[in-house]
């Protein structure tokens, strides 16, 4: 089960003057009261609830450098906060922190497309950027599943994906520039709407930082140009040999696809039992491929894709004719996860990355441990890239089926790791895979880590028991010895 | 005193530890190409990584290829097309810059110093395709970060992090690099005779337009002549990728610029010297006064180098990036006006060709503010308490 850092008494004994404190900085934005904040106890990752001690949502830069200040004068811990549509417990709250809330920064505060970029507040959502952009034919590429929510802020703490990482990169590959306010309050800039900031790549660093080392208060995105015609075909395979032997022999060919999508024989089922999307149902896998470009293209290469999946063995291949036709191939898809709530009350989604090529192995064996841990599992798989989001199906009123469920996706993220691969691919560490840092990272490696965190959060203040299984003191620089792969310091509390 | 050249990489570790232990510095080579490049640095040894060499995983259809540190350019591209694939973010090799001769360089090389050619804007820089990292930090540590897979969010990147770090951080031993297919032709369409601010609206009209240029530079009229490309300025797009679509692409694009003149095309072969040249840009720029790289909004390149009357310049990245001929006779080199006009117009100027001498009194790169600053240092002692690598090669101060 899940622990996190034991709570400061000291500091839960001064709620209320911290609360008031905290509401000269920003009037009407301070939540203490234990009924309100129950909204907060929870992100997407709703297996785990702490509500915080108390939330404040600033609306200025400068509202959030004060609170910093004051909350390192004080000694307070903070957890950042956007949209809380994390899946990695990522703004989990603490007993004795304050949720620093960023969804009243929520304004686009320029659109320069001669730049190509547009600059806004942290607390815009993902979808919002791409809507601002619509009318002159722009968008931002990066899509995860929860756009229509999810914050901008929230996507650079977690560096978010989507279904088109391939072509189009993550957040880290389409954020020009942040301002960030450190722990102690100092604001600073990185990046901007030039490329390549010299000096230390902070901007890369911070990104996917899940909210450890700083609060970011502004972002600068590159936006692009939307591709003038797309194409989605959707291919059956008699097994995921097949489909994933499709998929190398695309990226083989010189094709880098805009997506490439796979599903196995339980999500088809369950995917077209939802949404009747037109899914082949006696394929045991099934491809998405959507490619997209001028029209050219798009014929040209779909025609290219058609015939690798022939010969790899395709057992259907059905191209779109129209937008509304692609819209439903895809609908399944995006219907894969609420498709799983019907088959059982409770799924549990994990999001580890593998080699492509290890999939026939990797899913035989999530097919063992499924066996093993006696609860179903549907997987779908961003075939491009190689990010494995199995869904393990629990209920969580069944006496012990959570657990179950932890530990076999526990099991399968120690495989992706085992086969070269990586414990997550775009939902972040935060409190959920916490504990299995080590399967991936020995001492030094962490030690490395936690030294950079010193850097940016001398105090440790800064969402503290997430991504590290250890709490960790800083001492002075470089002194974290490691010795035979332990830390010198067993005097900190393990969690 | 000769060099210390490791074998792999506990040798490396050993000896940067036992540097840590006695007090003493090290200067990181590769191929040496890019010695000159920052602030000179006054080290005990050189650490040279040359060694280090070969291509340890190589998957075409997984799109990555892992390295060691001290492998060559070379080994890489010819590796790579053999297979029909290219590092996307087409590194310059700054070597002939310097004086060397070209193909020097290495992979680890290119990395520490984040270098990344015209396809920047539209396919990412080097920061964007090291999948993972294994390195040694100023204590003698081996450390990793990252992986081989192309979504990866675990932990912090310390991969981008070491990217453009000049060697201050850690000595990379082995890299991990995402690859990408080689496209299968290239075009450019050349706009003669435009000014510089003509040529960037032209140029912003191309990168605003659906037809995925991934080239744009303008070359006034002496880089125009040494690229052999007429005695007028050339502004030059280009366009790549299957051949359909780049035929189809073109005349779009060249109908959409008509209002800038009749476009002439360029063909494949032609195209990819032009492009080589312009990545490398030795030979387009004058070769005598110091030469700086500036990186800024790309509408504002050309008032840039309207505000400062460079000796040469010419521009890259849609006009984001600005290389200039200036300060031959000043004491400083431009720096001071150079950068005062840059600082209300946003990005950075570095200090790229210039006597030793200059470039260790001149800020090589740009100036922080001081919070920025004071984060740097301390970044850099969490990874080298004992400023054992690469000592002041970016700033003074650290």
């Amino acid at each position: 089960m899940l622990t996190l850092p034991a709570p400061d008494a000291a500091i839960l004994a001064r709620r209320s003057e911290i609360a008031s404190a905290l509401a000269t900085i920003v009037p009407d934005g301070v939540i203490a009261d234990d009924r309100a904040l129950v909204a907060y106890e929870s992100d997407g990752l709703t297996a785990y609830r702490q509500a915080p001690m108390i939330v404040v949502l600033p609306r200025s830069t400068e509202e959030v450098s004060r609170v910093l200040a004051y909350c390192t004068r004080e000694q307070v811990r903070l957890v950042p906060r956007g949209a809380g549509t994390s899946l990695s417990g990522g703004a989990l709250g603490l007993a004795d922190a304050v949720t620093i809330g960023l969804a009243r920064m929520n304004r686009i505060l320029e659109i320069d497309l001669d730049n190509r970029c547009v600059v806004a507040q942290p607390g815009v959502t993902n979808l919002a950027i791409s809507h601002a952009v619509r009318g002159s034919g722009f968008y931002y590429a990066p899509d995860p599943s929860s756009q229509i929510a999810c914050t901008i802020g929230g996507n650079v703490a977690e560096n978010s994906g989507g279904v088109h990482c391939l072509k189009y990169g993550l957040t880290a590959n389409n954020l020009l520039g942040i301002e960030l306010v450190l722990p102690g309050g100092e604001i600073i800039r990185l990046g901007g709407k030039h490329l390549d900031a010299e000096g230390y790549d902070l901007l890369g660093l911070v990104t996917g930082s899940e909210g450890m080392l700083g609060i970011v208060t502004e972002v600068t995105v590159r936006v692009l140009k939307a591709p003038t015609a797309a194409r989605a075909l959707l291919m059956g395979f008699a097994s995921s040999e097949a489909a994933g032997a499709a998929v190398g022999a695309v990226i083989g060919a010189g094709i880098i696809p805009a997506g490439m999508e796979m599903m196995d024989g339980k999500a088809i089922a369950a995917a077209e039992a939802f949404v009747s999307a037109g899914y082949p149902s006696d394929a045991e896998a099934l491809l998405i491929v959507e490619l997209d470009g001028p029209p050219e293209e798009v014929d040209e290469l779909s025609s290219r894709v058609a015939e690798i999946a022939r010969q790899v063995g395709a057992t259907s291949v059905k191209a779109s004719r129209d937008d509304a036709e692609r819209a439903r191939f895809w609908a399944g898809r995006k219907a894969a996860f609420p498709a799983a709530g019907r088959l059982a009350p409770d799924y549990y989604c994990m999001d580890g990355t593998i080699p492509r090529h290890r999939l026939p192995l990797v899913l035989a064996r999530i097919r063992e441990l499924s066996a093993h841990y006696r609860l179903e599992v549907a997987n779908v798989f961003h075939a491009g890239d190689g990010n494995l989001h199995p869904l393990i199906l629990y209920d969580a009123n069944a006496p012990g089926e959570l657990v179950r469920a932890e530990e076999f996706g526990a099991d399968i993220l120690r495989l992706c790791v085992e086969v070269g691969g990586c414990l997550t691919g775009e939902h972040g560490v935060g409190v959920e895979k916490r504990d299995l840092m080590p399967v991936m990272f020995n001492a030094t490696d962490l030690a490395v880590q936690q030294r950079l965190k010193c850097a940016f959060d001398p105090d440790g203040r800064m969402n503290p028991g997430k991504v590290f299984p250890t709490l960790h003191r800083c001492a002075e620089e470089g002194r974290v010895h490691v010795h035979h792969g332990q830390t010198r310091r067993p005097d900190l509390p393990r969690f | 005193m000769l060099p210390t050249r490791p074998r792999d990489a506990d040798e490396l570790a050993a000896i940067i530890a036992e540097a840590a232990r006695v007090g003493t510095t090290l200067e990181i080579i590769g191929g040496g190409s890019k010695r000159a490049l920052g602030r000179p640095v006054k080290a005990s040894r050189v650490l040279d990584l040359s060694a280090l060499a070969g291509i340890t995983l190589y998957e075409p259809e997984e799109l990555v290829l892992r390295a060691q540190a001290g492998t060559t350019r070379a080994a890489i591209e010819q590796t790579l097309s053999a297979h029909g694939q290219m590092l996307a973010f087409e590194p310059p090799d700054l070597g002939p810059l310097f004086g060397h001769s070209p193909g020097l360089d290495t992979i680890g090389g290119i990395v520490a110093a984040n270098l990344s050619g015209p396809r920047r804007m539209k396919a990412g820089a080097a920061r964007d395709h090291i999948l993972g990292i294994a390195a040694v930090n100023g204590l003698g540590e081996r450390f990793k970060s990252g992986g081989r897979v192309m979504k990866n969010v675990t932990g912090y990147d310390l991969s981008k992090l070491l990217t453009g770090s000049f060697g201050t951080l850690a000595a990379i031993a082995e890299l991990t690099l995402k690859v990408l297919p080689s496209p299968e032709t290239v075009t450019t369409l050349v706009l003669h005779g435009l000014g510089d601010p003509q040529a960037t609206t032209a140029m912003t009209a191309a990168l605003r337009s659906s037809h995925e240029v991934s080239g744009a530079a303008h070359l006034p009229t002496r880089a125009s002549s040494r690229a052999a490309l007429g005695t007028n300025s050339a502004t030059i797009l280009r366009l790549e990728g299957f051949a359909r679509s780049v035929k189809a692409r073109a005349e779009a694009l060249a109908a959409e610029l008509a209002g800038f003149g009749a476009a002439e095309s360029v063909s494949d072969g032609a195209s990819r010297v032009l492009w080589r040249q312009v990545r490398d840009m030795a030979s387009l720029i004058d070769k005598d006064s110091p030469l700086w790289r500036v990186s800024t909004a790309p509408t504002c390149g050309h008032r840039l180098a309207a505000a400062v009357g460079p000796d040469d310049v010419f521009y890259d990245w849609g006009g984001g990036l600005v290389w200039l001929a200036l300060g031959g006779r000043e004491a400083d080199a431009g720096a001071a006006r150079l950068r005062a006009a840059l600082a209300p117009l946003g990005g950075h100027a570095t200090l790229i060709r210039a006597p030793a001498e200059m470039r260790a009194r001149v800020p090589v790169f740009e100036p922080q503010p001081l919070a920025l600053a004071a984060l740097s240092a301390r970044v850099k002692r969490s990874f080298d308490p004992k400023n054992v690598l690469n000592p002041r090669r970016i700033y003074a101060e650290t």
